[in-house]
């Protein structure tokens, strides 16, 4: 269920590092809870981002929710596919990345593996 | 005394008894007794209805209104057809709250779509908002749109927009923490483009109104294109009921379109209610603030109108949200739509040629005095413009003995005039005579 | 019976006309406007007579709702009744313009200073400003005098508006606006201020608190003196959400409760009609210290007992609306004040406190009650944990309602109760109103049992079913486009 190809985040945020690009995404259970997405307020190549602080935000019809940076740098490229078509979150939350960000900053012992997120998600429930 | 309260006596202290109390104090036991007020409201005594109706008409006779009128300068008397206050008064309309229950408020949820359309019609642009309180707000409201869509936090405005407006954008500005710079007039009354593209450094954009302050329509074209090419945007301030004789804010490069709708129907009622109206590109539909009405289906495949993109606002973004507004001009807007769809094509263009005519026939017959210069003469306008005469207030002093308003007195000195449809020109001959006779009285005194 | 209705565009016929215009004796002076600054087509409006455009509203108010249809316990927006005199007087100065001078607009200036002095009196305020076109356009105007009046002592780190977390949206919105940092302190079990949570909260960059009293849960806070103090003494201001107003008319004041700043919404506890979502008028209250900063022009009396609009306030944050605010909002709430006077507006009140006690009272046992103590113009209820397990929710539960001939009450909010019902009954309602209510939401709760799959299908009254909202927002149509 949760792909064990990269890591995630207390506010459920996945993020797959690769050299020094994090590239990031909500979780399933994220997008689940959010319910039908309707748009996502996409950050903009060039944007800068901190770890811990929102970069975009995702509605719903009744509810909008901030989407939270695992790292600190500068946003190199984004998810265009989801300003016309914010429905693909819900269809495969885990395929569809937003923003890929060249970092200068993570703190990866925040950061939990598969197993320790679904554990995480278990028991927030 | 009127009371609206329909329980009896008797049934007060049976519902009372139901919930176990024994008096209407017992429902205010939460409220600390030393905070409580201790002596009844001191205010005046109830009216009757009839009572009330009188002391309402004899405040209306103190203003001593009525007369010819020409001053405009931001509210304007154009006619109102009768089927407007009327169809407003429906009480099914009127007594109704924001159209949250979509399948009990299709009434106003589609007549508000038709407002949007309406405006987008006028505008040329793709996309309009529920309204805002008006034009001076919706301008307030579009700085913020211009900081949030170009991450800037400077934008530079006319000096020919309407000093009411240049204030409320003022205070808005200094909350948000964004600088205006204002671009001067030129010897013509219009906006200096030149003044654009030094300035555009760090800019979000540009706002010019057209017609501006002082009547005079300005080179729209030339200020949007200026504001493209420093990657700026162009808000367009108009008069919308120019709009069927004018170019219109699509047709010069404008991003967004705003005003105030009171020339479409609404009456003056010193000052408001009136309705502004904001419409924009679809790039930046996400940016207009407040309510928008959008199209859907039900179930059974129908045609639904709700309140969408609901999602931007503050009852569910909270702090985060662009702005703070939680209602519209609902039945304002309406009205000026009913305008509008009375009016159509022809009437739109009518009215728009009939002010030009009898402004310009007015003005004509002013310049024609001694004493009296046109500020801009070869500066296009619409329904306004301002003279120059050392007279001024003794020439508005005249008039009001005949229950004549006048232009305003612009704080320099000059005159502001208006003409719309409902002057005639019988009445431009009689001002034109006694402004005669009052320069004439003053000959030699100057 | 389910039907779509034409768009008034969709009834367009070449050629047809509802206009007329007084005849124009004046030459055609078009040529005097260069081409380039001309339209260059026709605007693309509808064609109608006029008859068909009087039929094409009459019918669309049809499926309208309003107060005038029925009962409307919409919480939080006072839907009491707007009675017909006061629309039929608001028309008396229809035909002012606002830039006449002074000596021309007595009636109306004298109109709006008695107004403000009625307002003051009513809330123990010092001054009003007529001006804020609506209840959030209050709010922000009632914030910039905090602003302006922390940044004219010099103690510009007051950055910060602290605002529970079970206010109104508008309250951090607003803030924000108006240049603020938000803090949302969370709320105590009882509904009310967290003390402890407040005390933690304050401290020198603390500009001020925007309360709601009664609370959005429909409850009197009961600890305003302590939370008044402890802000004052932080040396932050007290913001009066005037929201609830209509609970406490005659009974107790802002002013007297230690609030320095509020708004009122005239819209709501003054009985002007709500316009489908407005025009409204937000009038702001102050204290002395707050006056040389409120919006200009103020209006003023000279010697000789004229009014004038004085616009030399120095100090003064400003203008907020074009003109002096929606005139003639303020002119309905005007004859409503009059018309009831100060022992009509305390039995106002009584009488919705009243009411809201006697439905929450009924509705005992049959709908939970989160906060189960005496509630002022309004309660909120939730479904029962049966219900919910029987896959009901509050917006199904809305929708019963609409079938039942009702307008449903406000539903989740506040957002601080899971599911909850707000519902203000006013003071226009007779019991019999009632009555018929509270057995429909019983009945409701007993078809839940019985039927569950009728209340998920529900509204089957009206012109249209539940509405795609997910497309809507996805994919926004928000014009016409044939």
């Amino acid at each position: 269920m949760v792909p064990n190809d990269r890591k995630y985040t207390r506010d459920h945020e996945w993020v797959m590092v690769e050299g020094n690009v994090a590239r990031m995404g909500i979780t399933a259970h994220a997008a689940e809870a959010l319910g039908d997405i309707v748009y996502v307020e996409l950050p903009q190549v060039g944007d800068e981002t901190v770890m811990g602080e929102s970069y975009c935000v995702v509605e719903s019809v009744k509810a909008s929710s901030s989407v939270f940076s695992a790292v600190t740098g500068t946003v190199v490229e984004v998810n265009e596919e989801l300003d016309a078509a914010p429905e693909k979150l819900n269809e495969d939350a885990f395929k569809n990345f937003i923003a890929a960000v060249e970092f200068t900053e993570i703190n990866e012992d925040e950061l939990m593996d598969a197993e320790e997120y679904e554990k995480f998600c278990e028991e927030e429930a | 005394m009127k009371s609206y309260v329909p329980n009896t006596e008797k049934d007060r202290l049976e519902m009372l008894a139901d919930i176990g109390m024994e008096k209407m104090d017992d429902l205010f036991a939460d409220i600390p007794a030393d905070l409580k007020l201790s002596r009844p409201l001191d205010l005046p005594d109830p009216l009757s209805e009839a009572e009330l109706r009188d002391l309402l008409h004899a405040f209306a006779v103190v203003n001593e209104e009525g007369g010819p009128l020409f001053r405009g300068a931001g509210a304007y008397r154009h006619y109102i057809p009768a089927v407007i206050p009327q169809l407003a008064m429906r009480s099914e309309f009127y007594t109704a709250y924001t159209p949250y229950q979509a399948e009990m408020s299709q009434g106003m949820l589609q007549s508000l779509f038709e407002y949007q359309t309406v405006i987008c019609r006028l505008t040329g642009l793709d996309a309009a908002n529920a309204s805002v309180y008006d034009g001076a707000t919706a301008a307030a409201e579009a700085l913020l749109m211009l900081r949030d869509n170009k991450r800037k936090k400077k934008v530079l405005y006319s000096a020919g927009l309407n000093p009411d407006v240049i204030a409320v954008m003022k205070t808005y500005a200094h909350c948000a923490g964004l600088e205006l710079v204002e671009l001067p007039l030129n010897d013509k009354g219009v906006t200096d483009v030149s003044a654009v593209a030094p300035n555009m450094e760090g800019a979000a954009g540009v706002i010019a109104a057209s017609p501006n302050y002082f009547g005079c329509i300005e080179p729209m074209a030339e200020l949007a294109a200026a504001a493209h090419a420093a990657n700026g945007l162009f808000v367009a301030y108009v008069n919308p009921i120019t709009l069927g004789v004018l170019a219109r804010p699509a047709d010069y490069g404008a991003d967004i379109a705003i005003g105030d709708g009171q020339p479409l129907g609404l009456p003056m009622a010193y000052g408001g209610p009136y309705v502004g109206f904001m419409a924009a590109t679809k790039k930046l539909m996400r940016n207009l603030p407040g309510r928008i009405a959008g199209e859907t289906r039900d179930a059974e495949g129908n045609r639904v109108f709700v309140l969408t993109l609901q999602a931007r606002e503050q009852h569910i973004r909270r702090e985060m949200a662009s702005s703070n507004i939680c209602s519209n001009q609902m039945l304002c807007a309406i009205m000026a739509a009913m305008y509008c769809c009375v009016m159509g094509p022809a009437g739109m263009r009518e009215v728009g040629e009939q002010n030009v005519a009898k402004a310009h026939l007015l003005a004509k017959k002013l310049e024609k005095i001694e004493g009296i210069s046109l500020r801009y003469p070869e500066t296009p306008f619409f329904n306004e413009f301002v003279i120059d005469t050392p007279y001024a207030k003794e020439i508005n002093e005249a008039l009001a003995d005949y229950s004549i308003t006048g232009g305003l007195i612009l704080k320099d000195g000059g005159m502001l005039w208006c003409a719309t449809e409902m002057n005639g020109t019988d009445e431009f001959d009689f001002v034109c005579d006694i402004i005669q006779d009052t320069i004439d009285s003053m000959g030699g005194e100057e | 019976m389910r039907s779509e209705y034409k768009l008034i565009f969709e009834r367009s016929h070449e050629g047809r006309r509802a206009y007329d215009l007084p005849p124009c004796d004046a030459p055609c002076a078009m040529s005097e406007i260069p081409e380039g600054l001309r339209a260059s087509a026709p605007l693309a409006l509808p064609e109608l007579g006029e008859v068909d455009l009087v039929r094409h509203y009459t019918n669309l108010s049809r499926r309208n709702f309003g107060v005038d249809n029925g009962f409307y316990p919409l919480g939080s927006c006072t839907m009491k009744y707007n009675p017909k005199i006061n629309e039929e007087l608001a028309t008396v100065f229809d035909e002012v313009h606002p830039l006449l001078d002074p000596e021309m607009s007595q009636g109306c200036l004298a109109l709006m200073k008695e107004m403000e002095d009625m307002l003051c009196e009513i809330c123990g305020m010092d001054a009003f400003t007529l001006q804020p076109a609506a209840g959030a356009h209050g709010e922000l105007t009632g914030l910039m005098h905090i602003r302006a009046y922390h940044e004219h002592r010099g103690d510009t780190g007051r950055t910060t508006i602290i605002v529970p977390d079970a206010a109104h949206g508008t309250n951090p919105a607003s803030a924000a606006m108006a240049g603020f940092k938000v803090k949302e302190i969370k709320s105590a079990p009882d509904g009310g201020v967290d003390l402890d949570a407040l005390k933690e909260a304050v401290g020198p960059d603390t500009a001020g608190l925007m309360l709601t009293n009664p609370s959005t849960l429909g409850l009197f806070e009961r600890n305003i003196k302590e939370i008044a103090k402890i802000v004052h003494e932080a040396g932050g201001l007290l913001y009066y959400d005037g929201a609830n107003l209509n609970a406490i008319m005659g009974i107790v004041r802002p002013g007297d409760m230690g609030f320095d700043v509020m708004h009122i919404n005239l819209h709501k506890t003054f009985s002007t009609p709500h316009g489908g979502g407005g025009p409204g008028s937000g009038p702001v209250g102050v204290k002395k210290h707050l006056i040389p900063f409120m919006p200009v022009p103020r209006i003023e009396e000279n010697d000789d007992g004229l009014y004038y609009l004085d616009y030399d306030k120095p100090d003064s944050f400003g203008k907020i609306k074009s003109f002096y605010g929606n005139f003639g909002v303020i002119v309905k709430a005007y004859c409503y004040i009059r018309s009831l006077g100060a022992a009509g507006l305390k039995e106002a009140s009584e009488n919705a406190v009243l009411n809201a006690n006697y439905i929450m009272n009924k509705l005992r046992g049959v709908y939970e009650i989160p906060h189960d103590r005496i509630c002022m113009h309004e309660c909120v209820v939730t479904p029962t944990e049966e219900m919910m397990k029987n896959e009901v929710h509050t917006s199904d539960i809305a929708k019963a309602l609409i079938d039942r001939g009702y307008h449903p009450p406000t539903i989740y909010f506040p957002l601080i109760v899971h599911e909850a019902m707000m519902i203000e009954p006013t003071e226009s309602e007779a019991r019999e109103t009632l009555d018929e209510f509270i057995e429909a939401m019983k009945g409701i709760a007993e078809q839940v049992k019985t039927d569950p799959a009728a209340i998920h299908a529900a509204p089957v009254t009206t012109p249209v079913g539940r509405p795609d909202e997910v497309t809507a927002a996805r994919k926004p149509i928000v014009k016409y486009e044939g």
